[in-house]
């Protein structure tokens, strides 16, 4: 199987008053895996639904290896698609289902039957494969799901939030198998997803969308690092900002002097943008801050801390400190010496989402 | 010891209530059952009393042999599958739209199907027999005239189909509905068309087997409701099994209601069959 190269072309879809794609750019190369990342409503799905061709933009076109697919009917497109909802035929056991396609495709029943089990291996339920749907657990339904989009050998695979409705664990385990036999059998992907941190660990690159248009597209440690604007850094991970002072190509945040990464803004003082991990806190009854909530996390804790002139820090420290770093002790604060990113003033909606970020958790 | 007999105590005073409903669920029951059983009961002791020769079952053995039984019967059969066949063509692939397309469109297509269960039997036959007078002779050369004619060929009167698929749209109508809202229609739809399925394909490989329940106790509220139907069969007068079961009972009493309970003991076996089929899958 080789991977098509798929283009978005200035991509537009309107629903009554709702913009859900408002002028989409984006290619994928050829073997790729892109996740479309964003809250719900932003359009992922319409884009990948236009690729699948359930959805027809009203504006713009999807090209598949510089082909214009835009008008070619649902059951034409050599698109494989897993859905977010169970979408097994009841009917038909395990096996029928993945050879559901080769039968559209006039295969003999018994290559037909060959080439599922085969499938049924490669996504690891060698044995299941007389099993109907309602026998399954949903991990394993979205698992012949997957060899089912596959069977027919698709030139894109569509990912449409195929891991939601599993445990936490199924969900994990399911995406780095996804991730892997994608890398093998080198087929262009698309995974629409609203979860930055299985888009972050499998894609090759992540595009975040935000009201129909495309914010960033970049390799996930370059978008976590370096977001591009102020929705992706508060989309993607979380961002504390705390008011800081240029001086020269540095910037002095916290009585601390850290280079700037990036654009440095005309006005000299500026919101610094800093991930809760980039914050160090010590207990120190002299110290300025104050823990004020603690949420435990298993592996880190994330915590709230006031300082003594009222700026807020969200902080991660491993989960072994959760004792040592209460609500209620006094600590000292610091950072992590490394580049950080800075904007100019202060984007109001940033303030809201750092505050509920500890409380959501 | 005291410790000992306090539970017992406890348990003692715990039974009478649910004792006490399960003797008012008998009694319902009991009530029911005599509601519904009494009648064929009655029915059934009707037709094998013989005043000459006691009990007896010859009026059974006398249905097959009278005139116009078979004729009749057969008639509304393929009446029966007729309807069958039409209704579903014309709901499925509505209601199917309907819900992928247009589901705003929903509520409409329920008034309408359910519309026929408000219109007395008689309005609905007043209305067909106005509407088959209007061929006027001076117009017996035209088209028209010969459709006219044409659907009330006594051995098999069309315009009977086209009235029972009318009153039988609320009962298919249901039954397809409560099969549909089971399923998943769009995301099957969906995963099927993108695996090259064409809609023909879609319709009969993953719609009809996966809603096999719903179009079974749709065709059998069909077929009962077309084996049952008096009024407009005898008003249009075309001599279905029902009207010719009425037509007998004035010379032939005992058999007229041996037939009755004869075509009851018909529907039930179609119901068993349809359950059957219905749930196999499950």
């Amino acid at each position: 199987m080789n991977g098509a190269k798929v283009e978005f072309r200035g991509l537009r879809r309107q629903f009554g008053t709702t913009v859900a794609l408002d002028g989409l750019d984006l290619t994928l190369e050829p073997g790729e895996l892109v996740a479309l990342l964003g809250p719900s409503g932003c359009g992922k799905t319409t884009a990948l639904r236009c690729v699948a061709g359930f959805e027809h933009p009203d504006a713009g076109a999807v090209l598949v290896d510089g082909k214009d697919i835009t008008r070619v009917p649902a059951n034409r497109r050599e698109t494989g698609m897993v859905f977010q909802s169970y979408s097994l035929f009841p009917n038909l056991s395990a096996i029928d289902n993945v050879g559901f396609g080769l039968r559209v495709r006039r295969m003999g029943p018994a290559q037909r039957r060959s080439r599922a089990q085969e499938l049924l291996e490669l996504v690891g339920l060698p044995t299941q494969g007389d099993r109907y749907p309602h026998q399954l657990s949903g991990g394993q339904q979205q698992r012949v799901a997957l060899a089912r989009a596959l069977a027919v050998e698709p030139r894109v695979l569509l990912l449409d939030e195929p891991l939601s409705a599993l445990d936490a664990k199924v969900r994990v385990q399911l995406r780095e198998e996804i991730r892997r036999l994608q890398l093998t059998l080198g087929i262009t992907t698309i995974f629409v997803t609203h979860d930055q941190e299985e888009a972050l660990s499998v894609a090759d690159r992540v595009a975040v969308l935000r009201d129909g248009r495309l914010e960033q597209v970049a390799e996930p440690p370059m978008l976590y690092d370096r977001p591009a604007t102020p929705f992706v850094a508060e989309f993607v991970g979380t961002m504390n900002h705390v008011p800081g002072r240029i001086s020269g190509s540095s910037v002095t945040v916290l009585g601390k002097l850290l280079p700037v990464d990036g654009e440095i803004p005309a006005t000299p003082d500026v919101e610094v943008l800093i991930r809760p991990e980039a914050v160090l806190v010590s207990p120190d009854d002299e110290g300025r801050g104050l823990i004020v909530a603690s949420s435990f996390r298993g592996s880190s804790v994330r915590l709230r801390v006031e300082l003594s002139d009222g700026v807020e820090l969200i902080a991660d420290v491993p989960g072994h400190d959760s004792v040592r770093l209460a609500p209620g002790t006094r600590v000292s604060v610091d950072l992590v010496q490394r580049p950080v990113l800075v904007a100019a003033g202060a984007p109001r909606e940033a303030a809201t989402v750092t505050a509920e970020a500890v409380e959501a958790g | 010891m005291a410790t000992v007999i306090i539970p017992p105590t406890e348990k003692v005073a715990s039974v009478p209530k649910p004792r006490r409903v399960r003797v008012w669920r008998g009694v319902i029951l009991l009530l029911a059952l005599v509601y519904f059983a009494g009648p064929m009961l009655v029915s059934f002791l009707f037709t094998i009393d013989n005043h000459e020769q006691g009990w007896s079952l010859d009026a059974y053995g006398q249905i097959f042999s009278v005139e116009g039984f078979t004729q009749s019967l057969l008639l509304s059969l393929e009446l029966g599958v007729s309807t069958i066949v039409l209704v579903l063509l014309l709901t499925l692939p509505a209601m199917l739209a309907v819900r992928l397309g247009a589901p705003r469109l929903r509520p409409v297509l329920e008034v309408v199907c359910t519309l026929p269960l408000v219109v007395p039997p008689i309005t609905f036959v007043a209305g067909i027999s106005t509407v088959l007078r209007w061929g006027p002779d001076y117009l017996a050369d035209s088209p028209f005239y010969q459709t006219i004619i044409a659907v009330q060929n006594p051995s098999f009167p069309l315009v009977l189909v086209f009235a029972y698929v009318i009153l039988a749209l609320p009962f298919a109508y249901r039954a397809i509905d409560a099969g549909l809202a089971a399923l998943d229609v769009r995301t099957l739809v969906e995963a099927a068309r993108n695996l090259g399925a064409s809609w023909p394909h879609v319709m009969f490989r993953v719609i009809v087997p996966n809603l096999r329940s719903g179009l079974a106790s749709a065709a059998f509220l069909t077929l009962a409701l077309v084996l049952g139907e008096f009024t407009v069969a005898q008003l249009l007068a075309f001599r279905t099994f029902p009207v010719w079961i009425v037509t007998i009972s004035g010379s032939q009493a005992q058999v007229s209601v041996a037939v009755s309970v004869f075509s009851l003991l018909l529907s039930w076996l179609i119901l068993l069959f349809v359950s059957y089929a219905g749930r196999k899958r499950r």
